[in-house]
């Protein structure tokens, strides 16, 4: 496996400013202007470099367990007649994508010379990577998780607990994701020399967007061998991911943004229901304004005051998109759906049923989108199963309809 | 040289006391109460902040200021509501600071257009990057009059702060240390960069903020600028009193 090229100039890949289309850039204050232009100024030459390559490869491969399988769910297949495969990074050490990041923006931090590591997180899954690597590295860990998030997803705290980490709560405005990044942020301000934020989605100031899409190119890239020896053709019809901040969706879209031929679907959190006022399906509600440092789509009250967002999954509850979705939004590229906490939580105990598979509620949502996107019987669909859902038992066992478990 | 903020540093070179307060804070229609007060108290300049959901370079203390002043209903249209004809009884220059995302939304035009109506005369947006002001907003600003105060840091290199230097109108705002607002960080580490910054004799003025909270550490900064900013302190100093402009009038008397 290798490191996406560089490939300015594609029309859906960042241009030399930080920016996709009118989405991107690095709207920070003075005080991390240091932090960013550090990284903007290193990070392509460090991800090239062949020793950076071997060593991020070879801990995917016997620290993850790369390649993760790309599997034929065969009664997934029947029961919405495609042909759908799903793309195992829940099989993943620690239990999700995210650990592709977390690696390499360890190795990058080695390699900047810093000492200690802060991270934020939502779902737990990025904190638990994070935690992980820096284990691993033998390198002092902070993550920030709102305080709601603490409570439900409390197997992961427990997780970053084990592992080393401190997990610091974060109380303020919703006490959920965007409010843990803004800690994040706060606490990079205050420690611009020694420490390296390790940002978990494919947002913030340029060039986290691109650097952690990178990284997570390694699942398409992984998808398009497999299919090949698979199918003779290393091109799906579609492949749907659902989206936080976007970047397992920007991972496993990687290689084929320029083939159109490949139909990408985006699977926003609907929470409620996207008019209920509990939502975190940033395209319908949304409008261009900064969020955590990133020119995008973002809700807001018609006063700029970023509103909080609702979504029974964790990962997905925030109210931007990072920049390189909001610009496959705006141009067509990808086709935007959102699926209801309900949908998510059906399509979770329908995949565990059907395949034995117990997934993410995120990666549920993607889930929860197939039957509407009218798949033709010859399809063949890639779906991002991000996760697995052993964080979120805690809700799927409160929410189990009556008759599952029985003998249905 | 019509801007209030340049005729008050021709006026006065040393110990200029800038005092941070978010606008509708403590209660919505406190804003002009406080500058009033600022002003007969002896401040010489007054930054008001334009409260946002998630301001990344504070601390707690004006986190929550800016929270209570969103629930109190303030917002742009509002604080231009209340701004209408306050230049009829406060003469001190005003400074509004705030974040990059309401003045976007409300339009950036419409923004310079509204404070040069009601008498503002500069602005700090500490997530505005100094390229993309200078490529799409700077003529609107100076269109308008309005000064655009630029941010330095401890990490600033030299060659970066001649540039900001170059672009800031009216002050450049040196942030004492490395940190969000309220911290409490030792200044005593900051000679080398007040000195550097010194050294450098900048074309604007200086004035350094975030850490100032007292009489000694306002004069610790005047001794290598031409004055300080005080924020956290004086929201800390009015936020649960029953008596704003005696609050004031002791805070302010307590660091002259
Ligand atoms: C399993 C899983 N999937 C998806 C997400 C959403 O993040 P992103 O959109 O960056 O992939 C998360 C975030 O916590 C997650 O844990």
């Amino acid at each position: 496996m290798k490191i996406a090229e560089n490939t300015f100039g594609s029309r859906y890949h960042v241009d030399e400013k930080g920016f996709y289309g009118r989405f991107g850039g690095a709207y920070v204050p003075e005080m991390l202007y240091p932090n960013v232009e550090e990284l903007q100024t290193n990070y392509l030459q460090i991800l090239r470099d062949p020793g950076f390559q071997q060593e991020f490869e070879q801990l995917l491969r016997d620290y993850v367990g790369r390649p993760s399988p790309l599997y034929l769910a065969k009664r997934l297949s029947e029961k919405y007649k495609a042909n759908i495969y799903l793309k195992r990074e829940d099989l993943n050490h620690t239990g999700a994508h995210k650990v592709n990041n977390t690696i390499g923006q360890i190795l990058l931090a080695k390699r900047l010379g810093k000492t200690r590591v802060i991270a934020e997180t939502g779902a737990g899954q990025h904190g638990v990577a994070t935690a992980t690597v820096c284990a691993l590295m033998g390198i002092e860990c902070v993550v920030y998780m709102g305080s709601i998030d603490i409570q439900r997803q409390a197997p992961n705290v427990a997780r970053m607990r084990m592992l080393g980490a401190t997990v610091v709560p974060a109380t303020s405005g919703s006490k959920t994701l965007k409010d843990a990044t803004n800690e994040a942020i706060r606490d990079w301000i205050n420690n611009p020399v020694n420490t390296h934020y390790i940002l978990g989605t494919a947002a913030g100031p340029h060039p986290y967007p691109d650097m952690v899409s990178r990284f997570q190119s390694v699942i398409s890239e992984e998808i398009r061998k497999q299919l090949l020896e698979k199918t003779g053709k290393p091109n799906p019809d579609y492949v749907m991911a659902c989206i936080g901040g976007g970047s397992n969706a920007a991972g496993a879209y990687y290689h084929f943004l320029d083939e159109p031929d490949v139909k990408l679907i985006a699977v926003e959190a609907g929470g409620k229901g996207v008019n209920s006022g509990f939502s975190a399906a940033t395209t319908q509600l949304g409008k261009l304004g900064i969020i955590h440092a990133s020119k995008t789509l973002l809700m807001q009250t018609e006063d700029g005051q970023i509103t909080e967002p609702h979504s029974i999954s964790a990962g997905l509850d925030y109210p931007g998109i990072g920049p390189l979705h909001a610009h496959l939004y705006e141009t067509g590229r990808a086709t935007f759906l959102n699926a209801t906490d309900d949908e998510a939580l059906q399509a979770a105990y329908e995949l565990t049923r059907l395949e034995g598979i117990i997934p993410a509620l995120e990666s549920s949502h993607a889930l929860a989108k197939l039957g509407e996107v009218g798949f033709k019987p010859d399809d063949v669909v890639v779906v991002c199963l991000s996760g697995r859902g052993d964080k979120d038992m805690e809700t799927y066992i409160r929410n189990l309809p009556a008759n599952t478990g029985d003998n249905a | 040289m019509s801007n209030r903020i340049d005729q008050l540093f021709a006026a006065k070179k040393n110990g200029i006391l800038n005092i941070y307060c978010t606008a509708g804070f403590p209660e919505l229609n406190d804003t002009l109460p406080v500058m009033r007060s600022l002003q007969a108290a002896g401040a010489d300049l007054i930054e008001l902040g334009m409260p946002f959901s998630d301001p990344l370079a504070d601390g707690p203390v004006i986190q929550d200021s800016s929270t209570r002043a969103i629930r109190n209903g303030m917002s742009l249209r509002v604080l231009f509501e209340q701004l209408k004809d306050f230049r009829k009884e406060i003469s001190v220059p005003v400074v509004l600071m705030g974040y990059l995302n309401p003045v976007l939304l409300y339009g950036i035009e419409n923004f310079c257009k509204k404070c040069a109506e009601v008498g503002v005369d500069g602005v700090i947006l500490p997530d505005l990057p100094m390229d993309e002001y200078e490529s799409d907003y700077k003529a609107i600003f100076e269109q308008y009059g309005l000064h655009l105060i630029f941010l330095v840091t401890p990490e600033t290199n030299d060659a970066r702060l001649r540039k900001i230097d170059g672009l800031s109108r009216g002050f450049v705002y040196a942030v004492s240390s490395s940190s969000t607002t309220g911290k409490d960080k030792d200044m005593s580490h900051q000679q080398q960069y007040f000195e550097r910054l010194k050294g450098m004799q900048l074309k604007n003025p200086v004035l350094i903020g975030f850490g100032i909270k007292d009489k000694a550490t306002f004069d610790a900064a005047c001794a290598y600028s031409n004055g300080a900013i005080i924020g956290t302190a004086f929201i800390r100093a009015i936020e649960n009193t029953t008596n704003l402009d005696t609050a004031i009038r002791q805070f302010i008397a307590g660091v002259k």
